[in-house]
Parts: C-alpha cells; sequence; structure tokens
C-alpha cells in the first residue's frame, strides 16, 4: 500500500529524514518508535503531504502510484489520513460543519454528490457513540479550548467518519488518560480490517498494548535503523535507546 | 460651482421653508456657519489621513429629490428582514415612505423627524435631546444644518419593544446623482429595551453619497442593541456618524456589517456619562475591488466602573483598503474601568491595504486597558490541517475566512439577522462550502 524508498526530506536545505526505507501493507499496523528529535513527526507530515518540506531524494509511493508532487488534499482523497500530533485550533468551525465539508469534499473528488444529510447524521451519532463522545461536543468550535484529550479523540473521530485507507497516527497517546487511551484504541481497533492500514508513531509503548502492531520500527537520526516485531517496543520500554546507539557502534 | 458652495446656497433656499422662530433655527445656522468655515475634511486632518472625499465630492449632486418615485413591495423585499415580525421606518430618497413602512404601536414613539420637530407634543424631547451629543465637526454640522427627515424613536421608561425596528434608507436613482442625509434620533427611556437595523440601499447604479447623522440616548438601565448593514452597490458612498450617550447602567451595542459600496466612512462614538456603562463596538469587513471603508471609533470613558468592548474584523480582497482608527480616551475621575479593543484584520491579495491605528489616552491611573492589532495573511498550520483532512486549497482559505469572520457573530442577539448576515459573508467569500449555516 505504502512505499517509501530512500527518502531524503527537511526543511530550508536540511535534510531530518536521511534515507528512510518503508513498506507497508494493507491489513498491516506498524509503530514507529524514536526518541525526540528522530524525525517521527517530519516523517508524518512528509507522507501528508505538507508543503514546508522538501523531499530531496527518494520517492513516496501509495497504491502504486507516486504521490510525492501530489497537494495534501489529493493525498487524503486517495485515502491517506494523518491524526496530528497539535490539532489546530479553528474558531467559527464547528466540529460537524468541519467534518460535513471535509466528507463532501472528498466525496466531490470522486463525482459523487453531497452525502444526504439524514445518512450524514447517523453516520456521526455512530461514531460519536463509538467514541464516547458527548453530542455538544460537537456543536463546539473545532479544537477551540479542547484538552489535550479531547483534541485527540476529535482526531479519531474524523479518522472513523473519513474511513481512510491508511491512517498515520502522531502521538495519538500523548494527552490520554488511560481510560481515554482505551476508547480511542478501541475506535482504532474497529477500523482494522484487511483493506486498510496503521501507522502508530509513539515514545512510548502503552499504545501499543491496546492498538497491538505487526511491526516496530526504531527511528534515529532521520533513519531506520532497527525493526522488529512488537517485542521491540518491551525492549525499549524496558532499556530506552541507549543501547540501541551502542549496537549502531 | 463647487459642492460646497451648492450646498451653501442651497441652504439659503431651505431657509425659506423654515420656521425662524423655532429654536432649531438658531443650531441650523449655528451649524452652517461651521460647516462654511471647515468645508469638507481633507487628508491634511489626523482623522482623515487614510480616506479622502475628493473623488466623492464630484458629481453634481441632487441635495433635494425633486420628483418622487413610486417603489414596489416586490422590488425590496429581500432588504426587509422580515415582513411582520419588525417595526420598519422606511425612507425612499430622503422621503418617507407610508406605503413600505410598519409603525402601528400603542405605546411607543417611532416616527418621523420631520413630524416630531413640527408638532408641539415632541417639542420639550427634540429640545433635549436634539444636537446634544453630536460633535461639531463639519459633516455633523452639514446634516445638523439640513435636517429634514429621519428617524424619530422615543421608547418610554420600563418598555421592552417586543420586535426590532427597521430603519431602511432605499435610494432609487431618480436623480443622476442624489446626495442624501438623513438625521435620526432615538431616545430610549429609562429600563427601556430596544432593538435596531439600519441600512442603506440603493436600488441603481446612480451615484449616492449619504450623510447621516444618528444620535442615541440610553436613559439609566436601557439596553439598545443596534446594528448596521452596509451591503450596498459599487456606486453608493456612506458616511455614517453615531453619538451615543450612556446615563449609568446602560447598555449599548453597535455591530456594523461592511460589506458593500464604494466608500465608507464609519464615525462611532460613545460617551460614558455615568458608572456601570457597558459599550460594545463590534464589526465585520469584507472589501473587494476598490472598495474602501473607514472606522473610526471613539470610546470616552468619563465615567468610573464602566466597560467597553471593541472587536473589529476585516478581510481584505484585490485593491480594497480598510481603516482603523479606534481612540480610547479615559478621563481623569474614569477609575477601575475596563477597556478591550481588538482589531484583526487578513489580506487576501498583494494589492489590499489595512491601515490600523490604535489609540490610548489615559488619564485615570487605575484601570484595565488593552488592545491588540493583528494584520496577516492565512495561518499555514490551519490551512495545511483542514487541507489533510481534504479540503482543497480554495475551500480551505474559504473555510478560513468564514471561520474568522464567524466569530464576531456569536454576540447578535436577533436570531433571523444572525442568518442573514451568516448567508452574506458565506456569498462574500464565494465558495459554497458545502455545509448549511
Amino acid at each position: 500500500m505504502l512505499k517509501i524508498k530512500d527518502l531524503y526530506a527537511g526543511l530550508e536545505g536540511k535534510d531530518i529524514l536521511q534515507g528512510i526505507n518503508l513498506e507497508v501493507k494493507a491489513g498491516e499496523v506498524h509503530a514507529i518508535m524514536g526518541p525526540n528529535g528522530s524525525g517521527k513527526s517530519t516523517l508524518a507530515s512528509v507522507i501528508a503531504g505538507k508543503e514546508e518540506f522538501d523531499v530531496t531524494r527518494g520517492y513516496i509511493t501509495f497504491e502504486n502510484q507516486d504521490i510525492s508532487e501530489l497537494d495534501p488534499e489529493e493525498r487524503a482523497h486517495k485515502g491517506i489520513f494523518l491524526s496530528f500530533q497539535y490539532p489546530v485550533e479553528i474558531p467559527g468551525v464547528s466540529v460537524t460543519n468541519f467534518i460535513k465539508t471535509a466528507i463532501n469534499e472528498t466525496r466531490k473528488s470522486k463525482k459523487l454528490d453531497n452525502m444526504p444529510a439524514a445518512e450524514m447524521l447517523k453516520m456521526i451519532k455512530e461514531k460519536a457513540d463509538m467514541l464516547e463522545i458527548d453530542r455538544k461536543f460537537l456543536s463546539r468550535s473545532l479544537n477551540e479550548g479542547f484538552s489535550g484529550g479531547e483534541k485527540k479523540r476529535n482526531e479519531i473521530f474524523q479518522l472513523a467518519m473519513l474511513e481512510p485507507k491508511l491512517a498515520i497516527l502522531d502521538e495519538t497517546d500523548s494527552g490520554l488518560d488511560i481510560d481515554a487511551l482505551k476508547v480511542v484504541a478501541n475506535g482504532v481497533n474497529k477500523l482494522r480490517s484487511e483493506d486498510n492500514a496503521i501507522v502508530v508513531i509513539t515514545h512510548y509503548q502503552r499504545l501499543l498494548d491496546h492498538i497491538v502492531p505487526d511491526f516496530v520500527h526504531v527511528l534515529m537520526n532521520g533513519k531506520i535503523v532497527k525493526s522488529g516485531t512488537k517485542e521491540l517496543a518491551y525492549e525499549l520500554e524496558e532499556k530506552g535507546y541507549d543501547w540501541i546507539k551502542e549496537e549502531l557502534v | 460651482m463647487s459642492f460646497k458652495d451648492k450646498l451653501l446656497s442651497s441652504y439659503i433656499a431651505l431657509e425659506d421653508y423654515l420656521e425662524f422662530d423655532s429654536p432649531l433655527h438658531d443650531v441650523r445656522s449655528n451649524a452652517i456657519k461651521i460647516f462654511e468655515e471647515k468645508g469638507f475634511p481633507t487628508k491634511k486632518e489626523e482623522d482623515w489621513k487614510y480616506t479622502s472625499l475628493n473623488s466623492l465630492l464630484k458629481p453634481d449632486y441632487s441635495v433635494f429629490s425633486n420628483k418622487e418615485k413610486h417603489v414596489e413591495l416586490q422590488d425590496v423585499r429581500k432588504y426587509f428582514l422580515h415582513e411582520i415580525d419588525t417595526y420598519k421606518l422606511v425612507f425612499v430618497d430622503g422621503v418617507y415612505s407610508s406605503f413600505l413602512s410598519e409603525t402601528t404601536h400603542d405605546t411607543l414613539d417611532v416616527c418621523l423627524m420631520s413630524a416630531a420637530m413640527n408638532k408641539s407634543k415632541y417639542k420639550p424631547v427634540i429640545e433635549a435631546y436634539f444636537n446634544k451629543v453630536a460633535k461639531s465637526d463639519s459633516l455633523t454640522a452639514l446634516n445638523t444644518a439640513f435636517t429634514k427627515e429621519g428617524a424619530y424613536i422615543h421608547i418610554p421608561a420600563h418598555k421592552e419593544v417586543e420586535k426590532p425596528i427597521e430603519i431602511i434608507n432605499f435610494s432609487t436613482g431618480n436623480e443622476a446623482a442624489m446626495f442624501l442625509q438623513p438625521r435620526n434620533l432615538i431616545v430610549v427611556g429609562e429600563n427601556a429595551h430596544v432593538q435596531i437595523i439600519e441600512r442603506h440601499q440603493s436600488l441603481s447604479s446612480n451615484a449616492v453619497l449619504t450623510n447621516s447623522v444618528t444620535e442615541i440616548f440610553a436613559e439609566k438601565r436601557a439596553y439598545v442593541d443596534y446594528y448596521k448593514i452596509q451591503n450596498d452597490v459599487e456606486t453608493a458612498s456612506l458616511i455614517d456618524n453615531t453619538y451615543i450617550s450612556q446615563e449609568r447602567d446602560t447598555v449599548c451595542r453597535v455591530h456594523t456589517f461592511s460589506f458593500g459600496g464604494n466608500l465608507v466612512r464609519n464615525n462611532l462614538n460613545y460617551y460614558q456619562n455615568g458608572e456601570h456603562c457597558d459599550s460594545t463596538l463590534k464589526g465585520i469587513t469584507i472589501l473587494k475591488g476598490k472598495q474602501h471603508v473607514d472606522h473610526n471609533t471613539l470610546v470616552h470613558h468619563k465615567s468610573p466602573n464602566c466597560e467597553s468592548h471593541q472587536d473589529y474584523k476585516g478581510l481584505y480582497g484585490e485593491s480594497s483598503i480598510g481603516v482603523f482608527n479606534g481612540k480610547i480616551l479615559v478621563d481623569k475621575d474614569a477609575q477601575k474601568i475596563d477597556a478591550y479593543q481588538q482589531n484583526d484584520n487578513i489580506l487576501i491579495d498583494d494589492k489590499a491595504t489595512i491601515n490600523a491605528k490604535p489609540q490610548l489616552e489615559i488619564f485615570a491611573d487605575d484601570v484595565k486597558c488593552s488592545h491588540g492589532c493583528t494584520i496577516g495573511q492565512f495561518d499555514e498550520d490551519a490551512l495545511f490541517y483542514l487541507r489533510s483532512r481534504g479540503i482543497g486549497i480554495k475551500e480551505a482559505r474559504a473555510l478560513l475566512m468564514y471561520a474568522f469572520a464567524n466569530t464576531v457573530l456569536e454576540s447578535v442577539k436577533i436570531p433571523e439577522l444572525k442568518v442573514r448576515i451568516n448567508k452574506l459573508i458565506a456569498n462574500k467569500i464565494g465558495v459554497s462550502l458545502g455545509f448549511e449555516h
């Protein structure tokens, strides 16, 4: 589904990602772990198409199509979704109006008519219930004054509404208490299927107890330096990252 | 003959119709002297630095409408907020239209300036309030000299007016170029409540210049909620001079929606005469083409323990020009006041301009005054966030503009008006957002 080949990318002439290779197949869950500043969020942003990052080498394909030159909205239309580490506050637009616009814009790109209002409402209710989101919450301005946990829950609500093929969860666990974490993880797990894939970016193994990965990768200094199965995550939790550094030397 | 000379000779013609023994006659003749002396303001004056009236003064305006033109309800219906649920004072080319108006009521005076000035019943009110808060700058004085018609609204004490009052000034293009000077006097009695919507609308593409003066007096504990809708055609210009005099424990709110017209200048002045006054001034300005809107506000804190809240937002496209000049004046005795001013602007295109100038003059030592002014383009992170959800760049920009303007609407207290303005904003921004408003 997603192939990243020898990817170098960065800001203002300085590469943060230094030769990333990664393949994610349909039905898989990958976890990317690594210390602060290793390039995890940059990787997520580059896959989603944030324009301030320049790709200097390598390429990204999604379903066998090179997406390196596509706009963020075109990538979203193809089924790529990024759950933000820091969702942006947008006063003046309600969560509901935002998600309606997003869904209908995506449908428009596929030459489909707007989703009928009744169907939309039913879907909103269903997904909000699944994530234990209060209906009042949906009429509030997008992310404005939301707690850290509410913001993350709102990201997963959008994920559930948009039903992407590839979901990238960037530090979705930060700001969540253990109960909220379970609700969110449960929501993500309900979306798992043979046809879609998930990339979980996290510092801690905690989230991976609930969203169990098939593969774990360690990102350091812009490179994937070690890959393994879920056991690697436990090892990292226990021993930190220093032993990998030593191993590399 | 310059427009100024034309006005001066028109005044002499007008005087023939006036009663010389009326006390108002002195007010008028003093006013015309001020205008004669000062003339129209120029860019040399600090308050007019960014706005020139030169091009507006060129057409050969008719000062009095010579012919009357009938306007059909079906042609102007869309400009009314509601057909039944509002009182209406409608003027066509400066003349009252009883046909389009709706003033049926028993307990409040919603009528005409001309009637109020000529009937003895209204004399005490006119003498007590007329021209008492208006400044004596040249444009206000010009209006005062020519005072002939406008809205006269007197809400008696403890009366809560159940429907909003609409004041609508239509111009039909009957004359090649028309100069209009409506004069409104609004007196809101003790503990009375009123909501007013004011609109100026040209029905043709002939030139119109309106120099409007509105005086509002809020007696103690009164509540005044005032909305100005400025969405006129591109050949119509407006100079709006509004003066608000607040007694103790009053709330006066003015929302100004500036979406259209050629040149609009808003002179909005508040005077807090008693303690615990609350003044709110909010505005949304959305311009394109070569439109020019200038907001000139004054809040004069004359008494202690009062508040003022200003929040103006502007979106400037193409080569439009915006001006925000907000002055807060705090007298020595006006301790413990809380004055807040915020002015946020987004320049959509490279050629658009905003001139923003906050002015704070504080003579008291125990006050809370804050002001902020931002001029920016779009927040790139917000754009990326929207785009990553599949919203195209054009729609994402539109959504951000809509969101930016929309926050001012939260304080609009007439639900129907809120919906109407909301649609106007979406329409001005020019993109269907795929959701109901």
